[in-house]
């Protein structure tokens, strides 16, 4: 079943179009890698799919329904979460209070009932904080939840931008560089996170350089080049697939044939 | 006795402030535009309306919110520099129309206000504003607020209207300024738009960086600082006192080399107590 659908995806900054009539097609549980070398709009395509930009010209359809006029909160309320590909955490804030904020959209106090904390704030509160920790604990963060967030090793952080995600009760988890800076033994847990998440049930779309990890866990990868899409399909014919392979090693090796 | 009821009408001001710059991030120079607001609705309840005070003291903090939301609904959409300007701009329109007004009696201001407001009223009010900011802080609603100001993007991101709660932090300031301002025009009988002018809005936002950006009982002791600073000063000498702003701008550049976050800073209480992060993170 068809969770996703962009169609025609343009996106066109002053005169330089980042993002040439691409369509995507993510199906509910699998995983999809976005690949291509650097400035091949992978990460435009993820701020469309986000509401940060209106694409110039195209649709976007979740679960049917047209997303792309939509504000990022709107759209995170309807089931999309991402992180980002420069870690970006509410750093003075304790690892689990970036949870709790993960989980805004689906609790509702106000102000006065802030202030006068009646029995459903309190109950509400408490309800947040247990499926923070249960967050926490999913991904290997429960010991830290009073440390703040700025202060964790890198590898940490990038697992608590994941946690804050998750938090938001996503259907569809968008991951922007996830593995960038980790070493292979993070990268490794990384991976069999990705696929706990896939495990139960969460769709992933994924941006990453990492091809152990890409060509590991994805069921189909997208290629982009130049903002435009060159390929789609399994991780094996994408890596046979020449225009891939043209576009990031150029014309020169495959006539050679040997360099690699 | 007048000078401890000042200290807790400033700090009213300081801490509301600090929910919008210090807790939201968002720099607003019109703060004491909120609080002359207040003052006037209060004033104007009380002498042409006879309200009694504590209903003058709600509904002018309640007209002071709701130019809060008026003015929050159009600025809050720009972002750092622009913001300020907007607020700056704000403050010098509303100080002109009650220059201008006659029932708000133009420059001469208000004259023959009940004195009401005394160390125990302000005492009560500082505590029940301390004590529904408190609650509003550990709440859903100022969890949001603080994730505003550390990364408005990722706070969207997670779902967070900012919009909306930016505009509901300058609201909620402008309610507490409202409620300063009242208490302010009943201790001292008599308001005059120049009493609450840049300079004023300046001077709350020197408490608030004084004391420490993002902490309640820091933006108080500010408060307590540049309240009793012109009063000490008179004291030694009142030569030196007529020189108050020359001393507030170097104190302020001073506490920007030597202590940026403030006197009471998040770096600084984690230096207080190391060992508890020391055990926690050692796990």
């Amino acid at each position: 079943m068809k969770l996703l659908e962009g169609t025609n995806l343009t996106m066109v900054f002053g005169g330089l179009s980042a993002l040439n009539s691409v369509d995507i097609t993510i199906n509910q549980g699998e995983v999809l890698s976005v690949i291509g070398p650097n400035g091949a709009g992978k990460t435009t395509l993820f701020n469309l799919l986000t509401g940060v930009y209106t694409p110039t010209a195209g649709v976007i359809r979740f679960r049917k329904k047209e997303i792309k006029n939509l504000k990022p909160y709107e759209i995170t309320k309807m089931g999309i979460a991402r992180t980002f590909q420069n870690i970006r955490l509410f750093g003075e804030m304790t690892v689990l209070d970036n949870v709790i904020i993960g989980q805004h959209c689906r609790t509702k106090t106000g102000v006065f009932g802030a202030i006068l904390k009646t029995p459903a704030v309190r109950k509400e509160e408490a309800l947040v904080k247990e499926k923070a920790m249960d967050v926490l604990k999913f991904v290997g963060l429960d010991d830290v939840y009073n440390e703040k967030a700025k202060n964790l090793p890198y590898g940490k952080q990038r697992r608590l931008e994941l946690a804050r995600a998750l938090a938001t009760d996503p259907e569809l988890i968008l991951l922007d560089e996830p593995a960038a800076g980790m070493n292979p033994q993070e990268t490794n847990e990384l991976i069999e996170l990705i696929e706990k998440l896939n495990d139960m049930g969460k769709t992933v779309l994924l941006i990453e350089h990492d091809m152990k990890l890409v060509m590991g866990i994805s069921k189909r990868i997208m290629v982009l080049d130049y903002g435009r899409k060159i390929a789609d399909g399994p991780p094996e014919e994408i890596r046979n697939n020449e225009k891939v392979i043209k576009a990031y090693l150029g014309e020169a090796t495959l006539k050679e044939g040997k360099a690699c | 006795m007048q000078i401890l009821t000042v200290i807790m009408i400033n700090s009213i001001l300081a801490v509301s402030l600090n929910l919008v710059t210090g807790y939201t991030g968002q720099l607003s120079l019109g703060h004491a535009t909120f609080m002359s607001l207040g003052a006037y609705a209060a004033t104007l309840l009380t002498l042409k309306l006879d309200f009694p005070f504590v209903a003058s003291l709600i509904l002018g903090a309640i007209v002071a919110a709701f130019f809060g939301f008026i003015i929050g609904v159009p600025t809050l959409r720009l972002k750092g520099d622009y913001l300020a300007i907007a607020t700056l701009g704000f403050g010098e329109i509303t100080k002109n129309i009650l220059l201008n007004l006659e029932f708000t009696g133009g420059p001469m201001g208000l004259r023959g206000i009940p004195k009401v407001t005394n160390i125990y009223i302000a005492t009560i009010v500082l505590l029940l504003v301390i004590f529904s900011l408190n609650r509003i802080m550990s709440s859903r609603v100022g969890k949001s607020f603080i994730a505003i100001r550390e990364d408005e993007l990722a706070a969207e991101a997670m779902g967070i209207n900012t919009t909306k709660f930016k505009i509901l932090a300058f609201t909620i300031g402008a309610f507490y300024a409202g409620i300063a301002g009242g208490l302010y025009a009943f201790l001292f009988r008599y308001i005059n738009p120049k009493d609450f002018g840049f300079m004023k809005s300046i001077e709350i936002l020197c408490m608030v960086v004084l004391g420490g950006m993002g902490n309640t009982y820091g933006a108080i002791l500010g408060a307590l600082f540049i309240t009793l600073l012109p009063e000490l000063l008179r004291i030694v000498s009142p030569a030196i006192a007529q020189y108050r702003m020359v001393l507030y701008g170097l104190l302020l550049v001073i506490m920007m080399i030597v202590q940026p976050e403030g006197i009471i800073s998040g770096s600084l209480l984690d230096k207080i107590k190391p060992k508890k992060k020391m055990e926690k993170g050692g796990q």
